[in-house]
């Protein structure tokens, strides 16, 4: 029974991460005033790289391309849509900060295995700037619990139900703020970049995937925007009582990183790191502070 | 050296798989700029604002694993052409051609140099041509239109034509290279 919840949350975690990719794309051409692709763009482009040949390197490189969908999947069965889980858990918060880093090691040893070194220099960047993110991000998680004693969503959930007052948004600005920095870096929008960078390292993890690798990448892509946004939107903006309007508030909040995405340049790596660690990392402890402080 | 084996059109057709995901890959082609000769100008307002080629699906790509289309503009050098051979090697299959510029379907205004080849279709195999010197950006997006249709009346099959009649590619491609040697005395460096 749980299988086919496991599958379906799967196929649903993909599809509402692929729709928010084009719905993107969509959104970046009109802002550039362009006509811009169809919203499902991203669904053609997966299937198309699932129709091609592709070319493995090693036996290293495939398993870890599975192994990096897997983590984020795993991931995903802990984001509880409008309160409803695959499995009966409480949605432990430290649980997904745990699978989120194993689908991107994944991913990390899968492309590193390639020999490719622009995808080395690639991963390179893309651990360092995880670095940069993680420790705001678990700050602002420490201040979670230093307000409940808890890590789970679900209750993290409860304590914000009765109106947009009680959100944590309105109750926790700094703490939101950190985490929507956290979360610009944490989906490579565009300040924070440095990792793909289709200009100088040929698009970085990305430069020797062909085909069904490539198809991969982008599902691990949409799985993880799938769960950045959840945690965003079950920490900071009270989930929802329905799966309808929790969708809603993740795609709001994609659509606001796709937005600080387009204003943006690219920050080289070492300064994406030290903007996040003083900036992002400054209000995660103003946050805790604060929270310390009040309680 | 056998004769040149042609791909019928019908059997790409017949297969009805084969169809369905050309349904797809017509709507998704993602382009590989191999810009050393001259017209990579044009490029940049076909992607722009301007002419928009992104709302076809087509977007650039930045290596040849993750490229269907590669774009060869301009003349192709002798040295040039090793590069495109070996780029076009790496590309994964369904893989289409297409030359941009006179220079590429019969040497152009440098068809006498000793430095360029005339036709590119005898080293790989093209899909399409866009004649001009330069094509503009309409005609870009028009060529890119025909090669959409094409593939998915199951015509643009350059790719297979390759491994058909890959000894005949690769002796017209030996002739070149083998002038590409390096004739200098390297003094003892390597």
């Amino acid at each position: 029974m749980y299988a086919l919840n496991f599958v379906l949350w799967a196929l649903a975690a993909m599809a509402i991460g692929l729709l928010f990719m084009g719905i993107s794309r969509k959104l970046t051409a009109r802002l550039q005033r362009r006509y811009g692709p169809p919203f499902w763009q991203s669904f053609i482009d997966v299937i198309k790289a699932f129709s091609r040949k592709s070319i493995s390197h090693n036996f290293i490189m495939d398993l870890c391309a599975l192994m990096g969908l897997a983590g984020l999947l795993a991931a995903a069965m802990y984001v509880p849509m409008g309160g409803i889980l695959p499995f009966p858990s409480d949605s432990p918060l430290i649980l997904i900060l745990y699978f989120m880093p194993i689908g991107y090691l994944g991913m990390a040893v899968s492309v590193s295995a390639s020999g490719n070194p622009l995808a080395s220099i690639g991963i390179g960047r893309a651990l360092t700037l995880m670095l940069g993110y993680e420790i705001p991000f678990a700050i602002v998680v420490m201040s979670f619990i230093s307000n409940y004693g808890t890590t789970n969503i679900l209750s993290i959930m409860q304590a914000q139900a009765g109106g947009i007052e009680n959100w944590h948004i309105i109750k926790m600005p700094f703490g939101f703020l950190a985490s929507l920095l956290a979360l610009e870096a944490m989906t490579g929008k565009k300040p924070f970049d440095v990792m793909i960078a289709p200009a100088e390292i040929a698009s970085g993890p990305m430069v020797e995937l062909s085909g069904k690798f490539l198809g991969l990448a982008f599902l691990q892509y949409s799985v993880a925007v799938f769960v950045e946004t959840g945690l965003l939107t079950a920490l900071f903006l009270g989930g929802g009582a329905t799966v309808w309007e929790f969708v809603l508030k993740q795609f709001i909040v994609y659509m606001v990183l796709t937005l600080f995405s387009e204003i943006y340049a690219r920050y080289r790596v070492e300064q994406a790191v030290r903007f996040l660690w003083i900036y992002a990392g400054g209000l995660a402890v103003i946050q805790l502070a604060l929270n310390m402080y009040m309680k | 050296m056998g004769d040149f084996i042609t791909v019928s059109r019908q059997e790409i057709v017949d297969n009805k798989w084969e169809r369905v995901l050309n349904f797809f890959r017509q709507r998704s082609l993602w382009m590989l700029y191999y810009c050393t000769g001259c017209g990579a100008v044009e490029l940049p307002p076909t992607m722009t604002s301007r002419f928009d080629m992104e709302r076809f699906g087509i977007g650039p790509m930045a290596t040849p694993r993750q490229a269907d289309i590669l774009l060869i503009t301009g003349y192709v050098s002798a040295k040039t052409l090793k590069r495109i051979v070996r780029s076009y090697e790496q590309m994964p299959d369904p893989k289409y051609v297409v030359g941009f510029g006179s220079c590429p379907v019969n040497g152009g205004i440098y068809w006498d140099s000793y430095a360029t080849i005339n036709y590119l279709d005898k080293y790989i195999p093209v899909d399409l041509s866009l004649t001009g010197c330069m094509p503009r950006p309409q005609a870009v997006l028009d060529g890119l239109l025909t090669l959409i249709q094409m593939i998915d009346k199951g015509e643009a099959v350059g790719h297979k034509k390759y491994q058909l009649n890959y000894e005949w590619y690769k002796k017209n491609q030996r002739e070149v290279l083998e002038r590409t040697a390096p004739v200098l005395d390297t003094g003892g460096l390597k």
